[in-house]
């Protein structure tokens, strides 16, 4: 990642976090690069796919980072990396203390008992072959907890705390509905009371009324067992519910991180206003009274990302000569721990008219304090 | 005389394992300009009384019954040439997937001009004046370079343009889109539903939106019906539903929504799964996940009557009236989760 610093910039606040023994995962300039190659027998890289750039973050023990993004922003590759399932072109990736970004395999088994994670599509990620016992067994005997009769009783504790009935442990994925599939990615990932889970689109594939139903369970387990989890999802009604933080990407970068309620109440950075404001609100008359930012065009190709800021081609406060010139950092926007990549942040919400047209103007203004 | 009137539409679908009713008893309007929600979980009915509606269930394996009056004209008795005369003329559909109802081995510029050519005697170059025009109305830069890409050349959220465009060709007088942002990105679907709402302003459509999000329905309908198991639950204008919903289905709908205007703690949850079509419960078909259910829900089925004192708010439900109000307003502060 380039990164023009200018004297007047602030002090580079690493993402306005120092790392605690409080926090579980701390997450720094985390990069992954897929490269592009040409030619068949003699592959040349011609370029590389930037599907995360330089995000940082850290997740304290028994919260629940949300993170936010359109499809391709690089929130999946993200989780991946985490969970080293993808070797991370640079940065580093921290975990109970330990700094697993270079381990290997080996060294790997003894973390993958600490994390887990829940899948998307409650369709694929099962086994079809497999009986539910043995999906949400499998990972107990990988790691030889238990005798047979101990996993057993495991399985069906399990299944009972996930809302399903323990005698079904014998049945086949395919004679439980998605909601209860979830709930059988529920268990599998609990089965070795892992320390955290991450949630790829845990409820996307879901009907309201069952996502509801998973999201209270993932609440009440994380009550429970003091789970820690990193919850990816492009539904900002869904993220805010069960958020404690929340990070926004672009393009393969971190763009905003605060608060919950900072988020949702005082966003800085245009693209979460943006995001915001593209949330339909199940309330006719405020859904059609308020301003929304509606953004043209799609998501940049990340193999040629623009210049200076990854928004600014979007962005209806763009201000020429600076925001495509300068690469933004994250800066920090007042309340605790709010940070937000941009130059021209946002200074009030809900947005007026005026301030909505605020772009293009030769502001001389320095980077918020 | 309204658009289009749907009056106890049936579909029922013969299969191995018995008759499915994937539509049972069906009615509501659609008036000309304006936009009808229909909004229910998958399976409940809302793309069947759709497709049906166009003509386009299956011949073999449908049976139907009921009226389905197009400007006076019933579309389930009408002969397959009429019937081709009207689809994709006077009103046309927009699907969910872009991705699988664009023909991938034909230019988008084809496929425009061949919806044209199907219903107007004009030329191909007339035609394609018309195409490029319409591509540059859903807001596809480069119409004219666009048109002869191919559909794997555009994106998610510029496919569903071109989707619309293409249903837009012939103004139609009514415009089905069937889960037209459930596969796209909230900015995406920000600007898709702009979209739709300029150019019903523009060119007069009638608009039947189905959708599972409730804030969709809310931001772009002006009525709603409520579909549970084949069946219409109720029925009302857009405010009416979102302010005084009067059915424990839609009450579970509105409360197991997480959304950005409100904090609540626990998400109502409705148990249980949507029935069987095959066997539906007797009676009330949402009493064995109804949290209010009394014995006179399991034996006998409530009728959808209008709210007492309330034009054109119909409901099936057996509850009293003094309950459902004041659960209503326990749901709109928020508080029915923790009292269920």
């Amino acid at each position: 990642m380039t990164e023009t610093t200018t004297t007047s910039a602030p002090a580079p606040a690493p993402s306005g976090f120092t790392p605690s023994s409080d926090d579980l995962l701390v997450v720094q300039d985390l990069q992954k690069h897929f490269p592009v190659t040409r030619g068949i027998v003699f592959q040349r890289q011609i370029g590389a796919v930037k599907a995360v750039d330089g995000v940082s973050f850290t997740v304290k023990r028994g919260e629940t980072l949300g993170v936010v993004g359109e499809s391709g922003c690089g929130k999946s590759t993200m989780a991946r990396c985490v969970m080293k399932l993808l070797e991370p072109t640079g940065g580093s990736v921290m975990f109970d203390g330990r700094d697993i970004t270079r381990y290997n395999r080996v060294q790997m088994r003894p973390v993958r008992r600490e994390m887990m994670m829940i899948f998307q599509d409650p369709y694929a990620s099962l086994n079809p072959r497999k009986r539910v016992g043995f999906i949400i067994a499998e990972a107990l005997e990988v790691h030889k907890l238990g005798t047979a009769a101990e996993v057993k009783r495991r399985v069906q504790e399990l299944l009972e705390v996930v809302g399903l009935n323990p005698e079904h442990y014998n049945r086949f994925p395919h004679e439980f509905s998605g909601g209860q599939r979830q709930r059988i990615g529920v268990a599998r990932a609990l089965a070795i009371s892992p320390k955290l889970i991450v949630c790829d689109e845990p409820v996307s594939a879901l009907d309201v009324s069952v996502q509801a139903q998973i999201l209270n369970l993932l609440k009440d387990l994380q009550s429970e067992f003091g789970l820690t989890y990193l919850f990816i999802a492009h539904d900002l009604n869904v993220v805010r519910h069960i958020s404690d933080r929340v990070m926004v990407m672009y393009l393969g970068h971190a763009v905003e991180i605060a608060d919950r309620d900072q988020m949702y109440t005082e966003p800085r950075h245009p693209y979460t206003g943006a995001l915001l404001s593209a949330v339909p609100i199940p309330d006719p008359e405020l859904g059609r009274q308020r301003q929304s930012i509606v953004l043209e065009g799609d998501v940049p190709n990340p193999i040629n990302p623009p210049s200076g800021c990854w928004f600014h081609p979007r962005c209806p406060r763009f201000h020429e000569g600076h925001c495509d010139v300068e690469v933004p950092e994250l800066y920090p926007m007042g309340g605790e721990g709010h940070v937000a990549a941009c130059h021209y942040p946002l200074e009030s919400w809900p947005l007026t008219a005026e301030e909505m047209s605020r772009g293009g103007t030769k502001a001389a203004k320095a980077p918020s304090e | 005389m309204s658009l289009l009137e749907v009056k106890n539409l049936h579909t029922h679908f013969r299969t191995d394992d018995g008759i499915v009713k994937a539509v049972d008893g069906v009615s509501f309007t659609v008036e000309k300009g304006k936009t009808l929600g229909i909004v229910g979980e998958s399976g409940s009915g809302k793309s069947v009384t759709c497709l049906t509606i166009m003509g386009l269930n299956s011949k073999r394996t449908a049976i139907t019954s009921g009226e389905a009056l197009f400007n006076g004209e019933d579309l389930l008795k009408m002969g397959s040439r009429r019937l081709r005369e009207i689809r994709g003329n006077d009103m046309a559909m927009i699907f969910q997937d872009p991705m699988t109802s664009l023909n991938p081995v034909h230019t988008i510029g084809r496929q425009l001009v061949e919806a044209i050519l199907l219903h107007r005697d004009v030329t191909k170059k007339v035609a394609k004046a018309r195409a490029v025009e319409l591509l540059e109305a859903v807001g596809i830069p480069r119409a004219r370079r666009r048109f002869d890409d191919y559909p794997h050349q555009f994106s998610g959220g510029m496919r569903q343009r071109v989707m619309i465009a293409m249903a837009l060709v012939n103004d139609p007088d009514l415009l089905i889109a069937d889960e037209p942002t459930t596969a796209l990105d909230v900015t995406t679907q920000a600007q898709i539903l702009k979209l739709m709402k300029t150019l019903q302003q523009e060119f007069g459509s009638a608009i039947i939106m189905i959708t599972h999000d409730l804030g969709v329905v809310a931001e772009t309908a002006d009525d709603v019906v409520v579909m549970y198991a084949a069946k219409v639950v109720e029925k009302a204008p857009v405010a009416e539903i979102f302010n005084r919903p009067r059915m424990p289905y839609t009450w579970g709908l509105l409360g197991s929504l997480p959304r950005l205007d409100a904090d609540v703690e626990r998400l109502v949850q409705i148990p249980g799964q949507p029935p069987s079509l095959l066997t539906p419960p007797r009676g009330c078909r949402f009493h064995p996940r109804c949290p209010y259910v009394m014995s006179v829900c399991r034996s006998e089925e409530p009728q959808l009557v209008n709210v007492p004192g309330i034009d054109n708010h119909l409901q099936a439900c057996h509850l009293d009236e003094d309950t459902k109000r004041r659960e209503a307003e326990k749901l709109l502060e928020g508080t029915l989760a923790e009292a269920s």
